[in-house]
């Protein structure tokens, strides 16, 4: 008994001594994960706070986001033009990589190496030397100055990731699957819809999330290919209206567009921070 | 015996099929073909085309001037000093986004709940995009509004007032953004190092800085090519922070080379010729850069 006693509060001391011991380590990685969060902490609680300049002089409110909705086209429409773009890129990013990566997994026919080398040689090439040529091709095919235009042209951009990560996706799945499948009567098509997809799933979820990300938070795209203020994107809308009243730049509306740009992309990256971590582990990304 | 009749007869049927299952891939990849070939070969002929031909904005293809667009392009009073800025600027930023993901892996890298909390930390402002990022710190880096407001306008320090102080604003900006992005990638590397390999070097006493430099270096070289080529090819291509954060400015100090194709083709000029040459220079300086680093990289292996 006295034994035990004894000993349990030198073990807790000890303890205590080594997490001690390590306390300039707290320190610094705690002022590290301060330089990290604080920058976004200090926008969002700004964004609501009294700021001369602002809409928002007296006392804490949503007057900054009413400057949102007043200007222009309003906020809710360029968060719809967003959330249209982004969900056409995500959707097609999603077929397109499914599709094209079971052809690479699973099929060998010709041109397989030349269409993959292509597409991984997206890669090399300057997004903004094909964005010019794209401004020219796209008007010609009256997809010029249209959200769905940019969505295939982001679409384009996500490729290499996606059809490398799908491929690989499928590699991983054993062909014994495969041929189980179709001694049971399957064909390419319903194998790939009833036994592969569900396999396929985490994968699929990574190639959505990066598509979203990019589609969502593109800049250069938009402002290249959209010539329309009404059919704006929300990075695009937030940067123009910094200096739409006489030059003079409202702060605190662009605190406020920055919190909408970026809500949704942190809260679906902390939802899916596994997957978004899985992207890469699972080699996407190994030399 | 019977191996070599049943496949003579089997062959025709055989190869019927691998036709029909070539087929089906080819069908299976034409979604994406259509893409790459529409999207991605299509327009890389038509700017070769543009940088050889005299291409108003708004006039359309006016005809064949093959060397005058680079002539033009390359004679610029911006060219040179956008080249020289961007290389500045990609040489710092890649430094330390190198050192600092490496840095920062090293420091999470095993598993314990501070640790996963500081890689949340570290990782989140990567969910942001660049532009997002960009008009953040422009509000935090404001005189007027920012929360260091106080303490550089007493120092008389304009953040992104001088040339010198927009750029090392833009890096932080960057640093910011990405180091989180480059920790997970050299995590993935880390990962790759045997941990034999670790214990083999203790028990021979080598110390941490020992191991470090003989162990995790040597077997990390494909994650520093790659990282290596994506902060260069990501930096020489930088446009979003500049274009919201100074615009180029103060006096065309921070222009970059795509920030210069912009504005031949969008600003003033309106010339796709000749931001189509400056494309294609570009495109060209970059495929020699890529593949002179994947070799730097390559080569020790191969000896």
């Amino acid at each position: 008994m006295t034994a035990i006693a004894s000993r349990a509060p030198r073990e807790v001391s000890l303890a205590r001594a080594r997490h001690l011991k390590r306390l300039p380590y707290y320190v610094a990685t705690a002022a590290i994960a301060v330089v990290f969060l604080y920058p976004m902490v200090w926008t969002l609680i700004s964004s609501f706070s009294p700021q001369p300049g602002t809409n928002q002089t007296a006392g804490w409110g949503i007057g900054n986001y009413l400057t949102l909705q007043r200007y222009q086209d309003g906020i809710v429409q360029y968060f719809l033009n967003s959330l249209l773009e982004t969900g056409i890129c995500v959707v097609l990013t999603l077929v397109v990589s499914l599709f094209g990566g079971y052809a690479f997994a699973r099929f060998s026919f010709p041109g397989k190496r030349i269409l993959f080398g292509a597409t991984l040689a997206i890669l090399m090439v300057p997004y903004a030397s094909l964005l010019i040529p794209l401004y020219v091709l796209l008007n010609r095919v009256s997809l010029g100055n249209s959200l769905i235009g940019v969505a295939l042209v982001l679409t384009m951009l996500q490729l290499p990731f996606s059809i490398f990560m799908m491929r690989n996706a499928f590699e991983s799945i054993p062909p014994e699957l495969d041929e189980a499948a179709e001694i049971d009567g399957c064909n390419s098509f319903t194998l790939l819809f009833r036994v592969l997809l569900p396999a396929v799933k985490p994968g699929m979820i990574t190639v959505g999330l990066f598509a979203f990300l990019a589609a969502w938070n593109d800049f250069l795209a938009p402002l290249i290919l959209l010539n329309d203020s009404t059919k704006a994107t929300l990075p695009l809308a937030v940067a123009n209206l910094r200096g739409q009243v006489q030059g003079v730049v409202d702060y605190g509306a662009t605190e406020a567009g920055v919190v909408v740009l970026a809500l949704p992309c942190v809260a679906l990256f902390l939802i899916l921070q596994r997957h978004y971590v899985r992207g890469f582990l699972s080699g996407a990304f190994k030399g | 015996m019977t191996t070599s009749t049943v496949p003579q007869a089997v062959r025709p049927m055989m190869r019927r099929r691998r036709r029909q299952k070539a087929a089906v891939g080819w069908l299976y990849a034409a979604p994406m073909t259509l893409i790459v070939v529409g999207l991605f070969v299509l327009p890389l002929l038509l700017v070769l085309q543009m940088s050889a031909s005299n291409w108003p904005l708004f006039g359309g293809n006016q005809g064949v001037n093959f060397p005058q667009n680079f002539v033009r392009a390359v004679s610029s009073p911006r060219f040179v000093p956008a080249i020289v800025f961007t290389v500045q600027y990609t040489v710092i930023a890649t430094v330390l986004l190198l050192l600092l993901g490496l840095g920062l892996a090293l420091l999470v890298q095993e598993s314990s709940r501070w640790k996963g909390f500081l890689r949340t930390a570290i990782l989140v402002p990567s969910a942001l995009g660049l532009a997002s990022a960009s008009l953040l710190f422009y509000v935090l880096y404001s005189p007027l509004v920012g929360p260091f407001a106080g303490l550089t306008n007493s120092l008389g320090i304009d953040l992104l007032g001088t040339p010198v102080s927009a750029l090392w604003s833009t890096v932080f900006l960057i640093v910011w953004r990405f180091s989180g992005f480059y920790m997970l990638l050299m995590l993935v590397g880390l990962q790759g190092v045997p941990e034999e390999l670790y214990e083999a070097a203790r028990t021979d006493g080598a110390t941490s800085w020992q191991i470090f430099r003989g162990v995790t270096l040597p077997l990390l070289r494909p994650t520093l090519a790659l990282t290596s080529v994506l902060a260069i090819t990501g930096s020489l291509l930088a446009f979003d922070q500049f274009y919201i954060l100074t615009k180029g400015g103060p006096d065309n100090s921070t222009l970059t080379v795509v920030q210069l194709i912009y504005n031949s083709a969008f600003q003033g000029q309106n010339d796709l010729g000749v931001a189509g040459a400056l494309s294609v220079i570009v495109l060209i300086a970059l495929v020699i850069i890529n593949a002179i680093q994947l070799k730097a990289f390559r080569a020790p292996d191969e000896e």
